[in-house]
């Protein structure tokens, strides 16, 4: 094998290096251009609710009068979203009673009790479920409650069962997965002194994983708060007070979906209202819980 | 020689289909320390986690043969029963990591019931005591268990081993991840252990079960090769691997 001359051996290095200049520069241009593709969309968004709803969540009795029905005089100037900030409220909640316990006990069955497959067969499930349209739990939940319970297809219950749907499959995989990331030897030495399996996961294992289980709570409530599709035939939408937990409700999500279809301005106004209260609620409930959870972690040492 | 606490008879321990130790018949003095040598993966470890029943806690594992306790086939008893019969240090110091260094001594007597605050304090002290660490973290028992250094952490979960009451205390190579000054105060305190506790130790170290060791065993290939005395094992071994070993050709 002959080497290449002295300066042939330097153009070749020179044009090698030219070039893979320009290419790395235009990677970087294109991740770039990427990157606002990503960023435009939130921030437009959260520009659109602060420009349209900023003046609106400020006006007296915003959070609690009931929404304003439609009016084409341009001096209706009333605004609320009471009962549907109330109405999201119990619904997440009851949800949230529902799915929390069922999320994390199939977690734990999953991670700790990994009998014969059973645990793959719980996490394959759960993989599933997240992918499957939320409109579907929804119609699905009806479905099945018009058939049988005809009374309460419209209701809280129906509506927390269809956003139970949604929580549960977030809860069960980071539950999961904030399990296994519990050290091996901490099992061990638990059972090695002589404390039972159960007592071992609950009370130490799980506790163990707790910064990893309210992690995915929170994550899984906060979905489920800005969910319309799954109460549409469920919780089906309200313009008043909470009537009770077996009569259909208002949603913020569905006020959202209604008002903004609606062709009078007052009431697309207060939906940017509720967009914007929406939003915010989420961003703070999302970045005080990120605190709360990193203090969480630092006192247990940084696991 | 003190009366036997703890022997196993016919024991075999399976990873799977694989046989990890085979047919291992040994006798455990009541009172006084045995070490296990033997080269990396001749099954000492696996021989321990058989004594407390904590092999079977890994999938596909499975123990055949005996192992009395007082004459009593443990493989016939409650595991979790057993286990608080015979308490276990691990190789490295796995303390629990949500919690401080009074829970982690307290640990066991917490979960396995409903202690006194009165009593519960008398066995933090006497376990932190016994296990010499009390004089250095008298004064922040409440601090995370975490806050420890390694030798410091093993020693706590000697002490959390200790609270449970055991009568038998497995230790799993308990100095392999400490530097020599750990591994001196631990290796003190086994000795000081042996009063009151029958002590099972596997070590990689054979410095160390001449130390520490009344009794011997030498395992290689999953087979118990010698059992005997310390020094007569180190001095007059009777089998021709075990000498090869002890000086040295081979492991």
């Amino acid at each position: 094998m002959s080497l290449p001359t002295r300066a042939a051996h330097r153009t070749f290095v020179f044009d090698r290096h030219a070039r893979r200049k320009l290419f790395s520069h235009g990677i970087a241009v294109l991740s770039g251009l990427t990157v606002i593709a990503v960023l435009y969309p939130l921030v437009s968004i959260v520009y659109e609710a602060f420009a349209l709803g900023g003046s609106v969540i400020f006006q007296p009795g915003f959070l609690t009068s009931v929404p304003p029905n439609a009016c084409s005089s341009l001096s209706c100037n009333t605004v609320g979203i009471g009962p549907d900030v109330q109405g999201t409220l119990i619904v997440v909640a009851m949800a949230a009673g529902i799915s929390i316990p069922v999320g994390v006990m199939a977690a734990i069955f999953a991670s700790e009790y990994r009998a014969k497959g059973v645990g793959r067969a719980i996490s394959f499930t759960a993989d599933v479920l997240t992918g499957v349209p939320s409109i579907i739990c929804g119609a699905f939940v009806y479905g099945y409650f018009v058939v049988y319970y005809p009374q309460i297809a419209y209701s809280f219950y129906t509506g927390s069962f269809a956003l139970s749907a949604i929580m549960i499959p977030i809860i069960v995989r980071t539950t999961e997965e904030a399990l296994r990331v519990v050290p091996n030897a901490t099992r061990e030495a638990a059972l090695a002194l002589g404390i039972s399996k159960w007592k071992a996961t609950l009370r130490i294992v799980l506790v163990a994983a707790l910064p990893g289980v309210a992690t995915g709570v929170l994550l899984a409530i906060m979905r489920a708060s800005g969910e319309a599709a799954p109460l549409l035939f469920t919780l089906l939408g309200s313009n008043i007070w909470f009537q009770g937990f077996n009569k259909e409700g208002a949603a913020m999500p569905l006020l959202i979906y209604f008002f903004a279809l609606s062709p009078y301005p007052n009431q697309v106004k207060v939906a940017w209202g509720a967009t914007l209260f929406l939003l915010s609620l989420i961003l703070i409930v999302n970045v005080v819980s990120r605190l709360l959870i990193h203090r969480m972690r630092v006192r247990m040492g940084g696991v | 020689m003190n009366p036997i606490k703890l022997r196993t008879e016919h024991l075999t321990a399976f990873y799977g289909e694989k046989p990890a130790i085979s047919e291992v018949k040994l006798d455990f003095p009541e009172r006084a320390v045995s070490a296990i040598i033997g080269p990396s993966g001749c099954g000492k470890s696996t021989l321990i986690r058989c004594l407390n029943r904590m092999h079977e806690t890994v999938a596909r594992a499975r123990v055949e043969g005996q192992v009395l306790l007082d004459n009593e086939d443990i493989y016939q008893l409650d595991p979790v029963r057993v286990r608080r019969r015979i308490g276990m240090v691990f190789q490295k110091p796995n303390p629990f990591v949500t919690m401080s260094i009074y829970n982690n001594v307290s640990a066991a007597l917490r979960f396995n019931g409903r202690p006194s605050r009165e009593e519960t304090d008398r066995t933090v002290v006497r376990s932190l005591q016994q296990a010499a660490l009390w004089d250095e973290v008298k004064d922040r028992v409440d601090a995370p268990a975490v806050s420890l250094s390694g030798g410091q952490q093993q020693r706590l979960c000697i002490a959390r081993a200790l609270a449970a009451e055991p009568e038998v205390l497995l230790m799993d190579e308990p100095c392999s991840a400490l530097d020599p000054i750990a591994t001196a105060k631990i290796e003190e305190l086994v000795g000081k252990l042996k009063d009151e506790y029958t002590v099972v130790i596997v070590t990689h170290n054979m410095q160390q079960a001449a130390r520490v060791a009344d009794y011997t065993a030498f395992m290689y290939l999953g087979k118990l090769i010698e059992f005997g005395p310390t020094e007569e094992l180190f001095e007059r071994p009777k089998d021709t691997l075990t000498e090869a070993y002890i000086t040295g050709r081979f492991g």
